[in-house]
């Protein structure tokens, strides 16, 4: 697959699985303003997704919209961070995986719209705006709840540590990334991973937690190899284009 | 400018956002452009983020305008670059977002210090700013929430970015 096109579709399907997670929070968040916030947010990543996707679709050259790209592939078709999969669990761990991709994404795109592909620049001038705001607002939670009660640091804790493992993927560059990196399209893997490291310090230190190494590193997201929980995802959101093809309202 | 080019712009700015009816698309800065090729006009628009709901509505309610003041061969293109920044909302539409009982934005966009001091948002009713920031995300993805300490009225503000 051409290096653009795998591009568009990697930072496509991290927009859009991350989105689909965090719309299920509509109407069960803690507070009202919080189910407003995730609403927000979710809207903001779909709507990148949906960019890539024609993005892609357009230099792919075979008539697939983005509807076609969302809808009717399967996991191992989907090229996202298997952080982004990962399950909302309490409103910790949604917070602390949004801080974790947020982050990464604003230094990403930032790099991204300065870079050499004046289409992805367009779209990650955008996302970066927004990608910004969403670590701000996830930064500030985590910081609260980790510099809270014993309970919401606990949980922020353990959180973090669940997460953690899955976080080293978003570094993990493979010949596609480098390619990339090569052509002034990505940053590469250690400079991002500096100012990532960076952004989260400063969150971390004012929460109260810590970063638990543990060794683990799982990755082949980008490869379309996926936790169990992404099939689960894919099944709800396509069912009802898998079930009804081609219909339209 | 032609006096055909001059009236597309009178057009476009009776277009009104459909989530802030009082502020046009040309106030609010999504109209970027009306160009001209050999024969047509094209009405070049930006979207304000990037899953803004409303953006199919704004291109359909653009096309209409055009369509019954007799602009029916004038082109609709939608470019992504430069992104959209609020800096581009007009002095006029600042005044009328405020009227509406909606904080235009404060500042300049940029990177904010991350846990930084916010920047006063004026109370767009009584002017006090003495204010405070209820939520982060409003009732649209343009709008902060905010709550004035002054006269105890919550206010929407439309974000900085």
């Amino acid at each position: 697959m051409d290096a653009v096109i795998a591009t568009a579709l990697r930072f496509g399907d991290n927009a859009m699985v991350l989105g689909q997670r965090l719309g299920r929070w509509v109407s069960r968040s803690p507070t009202i303003e919080l189910d407003v916030g995730f609403a927000n947010q979710a809207l903001d990543l779909i709507g990148q997704a949906n960019l890539f996707y024609e993005l892609a679709g357009r230099l792919e050259g075979k008539g697939r919209s983005a509807d076609d790209l969302a809808f009717l592939r399967g996991a191992d078709e989907y090229y996202n961070v298997q952080l982004v999969e990962q399950p909302n669990g309490d409103f910790a761990q949604t917070v602390m995986r949004q801080v974790l991709y947020a982050a990464y994404a604003d230094i990403v795109f930032d790099f991204m719209a300065k870079g050499s592909n004046d289409d992805l620049a367009a779209i990650a001038a955008k996302g970066q705006k927004e990608m910004a705001y969403h670590f701000r607002h996830a930064g500030e939670w985590v910081i609260r709840l980790g510099d809270g009660t014993e309970e919401s640091h606990a949980r922020s804790q353990k959180a973090l540590d669940f997460l953690w493992p899955w976080s080293h993927e978003l570094f993990a560059y493979d010949a596609v990334d480098e390619k990339m990196v090569r052509q002034d399209v990505l940053p590469d893997a250690e400079t991002i991973k500096k100012q990532w490291m960076e952004s989260l310090g400063e969150v971390f230190e004012r929460a109260g937690l810590i970063i638990n190494e543990d060794g683990w590193q799982p990755g082949g997201g980008r490869e379309g190899v996926h936790s169990e929980h992404l099939s689960y995802l894919l099944t709800e959101m396509q069912v009802l284009p898998r079930t009804y093809p081609g219909t339209q309202w | 400018m032609s006096d055909r080019r001059a009236k597309i712009w009178q057009v476009l700015d009776g277009v009104m956002d459909p989530e802030v009816p009082v502020i046009s698309v040309v106030d609010l800065g999504i109209v970027r452009d009306v160009c001209q090729d050999d024969k047509h006009f094209n009405v070049v628009i930006t979207p304000t983020y990037s899953g803004c709901p409303a953006t199919v509505q704004i291109e359909d309610d653009i096309r209409a305008a055009l369509d019954e003041a007799g602009f029916t061969d004038a082109g609709l293109e939608t470019r992504l670059a430069p992104a959209w920044t609020s800096a581009w909302i007009s002095e006029k539409g600042r005044a009328a977002l405020k009227e509406f009982g909606i904080a235009p934005p404060v500042g300049k966009p940029g990177k904010r210090a991350l846990f930084g001091i916010e920047m006063p948002v004026p109370c767009p009713h009584c002017d006090s700013t003495e204010t405070t920031l209820v939520s982060e995300f409003g009732s649209t993805a343009c709008k902060a929430l905010w709550k004035c300490n002054g006269c105890g009225e919550p206010f929407d503000y439309f974000k900085c970015i």
